[in-house]
């Protein structure tokens, strides 16, 4: 009872929780934008952004002319992608766990990343470049968005969408989809590598653009999931409770699923594939601020952002070389993940 | 009047369910509805919350068509106590018996001061006030189970539909919450349609009595002229005598233990 107790205590300061968050995003923001291969102080970072910003130069005044183009124009839009980039995985991995009344669903689960992937690796396979640099990104949006209009055709019965059906057609869609990768990796000999680089996800060289077309994309996600977050409570008590306490369950699932679906898939196609986020993220926060995805989501957006932000820098600013931004949260994420799991058994064991 | 129905089919992948299913059922009553396994109580309960859409025939409520009532507003009209009820977040009771209230709240504003009494109020009346910081995956299944007919109290609706709402009770909570739900029939005019497995307790408590078999309705009427050995040997196959209980102030069956 007393850690009930302390756990209400603390999910009742969401508004708190916010404002840490925010702060906290905010300022590693700066920090990241200081780090890399030209380190920078604090106050630096603050002077070109105040010069960038407000578009008076004389803050940047003494500075050496290429560091505002390096913080401008190189490391801001990469920071920025990763932060909007990790939220977005972990605002969808709460509406997936919501949906699908599993708190081990993520992003991923109904195959929108193999999707990304086989679009992707046919693009790169294939030199398919119309769009310049948007190619890519854009095929890998349309494998997705493929992908989930599959999943979600094969899944729908008259009564609506049981949460088996979705998780069934993801995998079996995603299986199918990974051998199809596999024969393309096997079919591309030399380009093989450019393949296997990108699914293994990066943020090098993001720009401006990208954090646009994120940035807009994670905003209405976020919107239209907070708008239905009270149904998505409702639907975690079953389709036909939820159902008698006003919920159109048929509608809602479908427009939360599209909405998740859509946001992995522009984060994918931006990153390449980064996992854990949007399985961790929202796992974690469950903790902070109980299931009530009204707190949940935008706690985790912020959330998101931050865990991204950080491992991002690291393999940017802090490791030797850098290693690929997925591989980086499987490593970290996976054995955090495990150890939280294991933990939370042994307590639920001494308690009962 | 409640609800009005008339000739209603339902079937599940040509499979039928109910077929010519007409009932009159006037409000302010305690309705049972008896059957064997797999006759299609659920299922009607199902279609009378709307959750569902008749293949034939027409179900009226309150002199309306069902089927042209918003989700939204038959959410304030009628509530429903699953039989198994499972979660997988850990939500706190409260937590759950205020979503009875959300029908009620805008969707973005928060629970009113009246909201937060009526919680209060049904969470004492069931025995759940002590639960009310306990996370409902934690508690045990008639804990769990009391949690879900407070969320369905505080819903504050005419009509109240129970999906063998109490087979998961130990005999006292299963008294309480019956004697709770027959008081609200007698002094507030609520209309509680129940399915039951146990035909005592279904005498005990209802005052009319609805009997399914195979997807039609063999019997329905008042308790005292319904439950008769010959309707529960034909509708069970059962051999029972029925008579009036003084103790139970109420008809009560008892059975020969082998069918024939």
């Amino acid at each position: 009872m007393t850690v009930s107790n302390f756990k209400n205590r603390l999910q009742q300061a969401t508004g708190l929780q916010l404002l840490l968050l925010i702060l906290l995003l905010g300022a590693l923001i700066l920090a990241s934008a200081g780090l890399g291969y030209i380190p920078l102080g604090f106050g630096d970072v603050a002077r070109i952004l105040a010069a960038k910003a407000t578009g008076i130069a004389g803050f940047a005044d003494g500075l050496d002319p290429l560091l505002p183009v390096v913080v401008w124009e190189v490391r801001l839009p990469r920071i920025l992608t990763a932060a909007i980039v990790g939220g977005g995985l972990a605002v969808a991995g709460a509406v997936y766990q919501g949906i699908l009344l599993n708190p081990l669903a993520d992003p991923y689960t109904l195959g929108v990343s193999a999707g990304a992937a086989f679009g992707a690796a046919l693009a790169l396979l294939l030199g398919i470049d119309f769009l310049g640099v948007y190619s890519l990104p854009l095929c890998a949006f349309i494998g997705a968005a493929g992908t989930l209009a599959t999943v979600v055709y094969l899944s729908a019965a008259a009564g609506g969408f049981s949460s088996n059906n979705l998780i069934l057609s993801g995998i079996v869609v995603a299986a199918i989809l990974s051998a199809g990768i596999s024969f393309l990796k096997y079919v591309a000999d030399e380009q093989v590598a450019v393949i296997i680089f990108w699914l293994m996800g990066s943020f090098a060289s993001r720009t401006w653009t990208d954090v646009t077309l994120t940035l807009a994309c994670v905003s209405l996600g976020l919107a239209v999931s907070v708008f239905f977050a009270r149904d998505l409570n409702l639907m975690a008590m079953g389709e036909r409770a939820a159902g008698s306490l006003g919920v159109d369950t048929r509608r809602v699932t479908l427009v939360l699923i599209v909405t998740a679906s859509l946001v992995s898939a522009v984060c994918v196609s931006v990153s390449g594939i980064i996992g854990f986020v949007g399985l961790l993220v929202p796992h974690m926060m469950r903790a902070l601020t109980g299931p009530d995805n009204r707190r949940l989501l935008p706690v985790s957006l912020l959330a998101g952002a931050i865990l991204l932000l950080c491992a991002d820098t690291t393999t940017r600013a802090l490791l030797p070389t850098e290693i690929p931004i997925g591989v980086l949260t499987a490593l970290i994420g996976g054995p955090f993940f495990c150890y939280v799991f294991r933990k939370r058994q042994t307590m639920r064991g001494s308690r009962r | 009047m409640s609800f009005e129905v008339h000739s209603l089919a339902f079937a599940y992948a040509h499979q039928p369910v109910l077929q010519g299913v007409s009932l009159a059922l006037p409000a302010g009553h305690f309705y049972g509805i008896l059957g064997p396994n797999g006759c299609g109580k659920t299922t009607l309960l199902d279609l009378l919350a709307g959750h569902r859409q008749p293949a034939a025939g027409v179900i009226r409520y309150r002199g309306r068509d069902l089927g042209g009532y918003a989700r939204r507003a038959l959410a304030a009209e009628i509530a429903l106590v699953p039989q198994d009820f499972y979660i997988n977040f850990p939500f706190t009771a409260q937590e759950i018996v205020m979503m009875g209230r959300y029908p009620f709240i805008p969707r973005f504003a928060a629970p009113s001061a009246e909201d937060h009494q009526r919680v209060r109020d049904v969470m004492k009346v069931t025995g759940t006030w002590p639960l009310r910081r306990a996370f409902v995956t934690e508690l045990s299944g008639g804990e769990r189970q009391r949690v879900v007919f407070a969320r369905a109290l505080a819903q504050d609706t005419r009509v109240l539909l129970l999906d063998e709402a109490t087979s998961n009770l130990d005999i006292g909570h299963c008294l309480e919450l019956l004697a709770l739900t027959a008081g609200a029939v007698r002094t507030a005019g609520k209309t509680v349609i129940a399915v039951f497995q146990d035909i005592n307790l279904a005498a005990a408590f209802c005052d009319r009595l609805v009997f399914i078999k195979a997807g039609a309705v063999v019997a329905h009427g008042e308790t005292g002229e319904v439950l008769r050995a010959e309707v529960l040997r034909e509708i069970f196959g059962v051999s029972a005598r029925v008579s009036y209980n003084s103790y139970c102030d109420a008809q009560q069956v008892v059975f020969r233990k082998s069918a024939a």
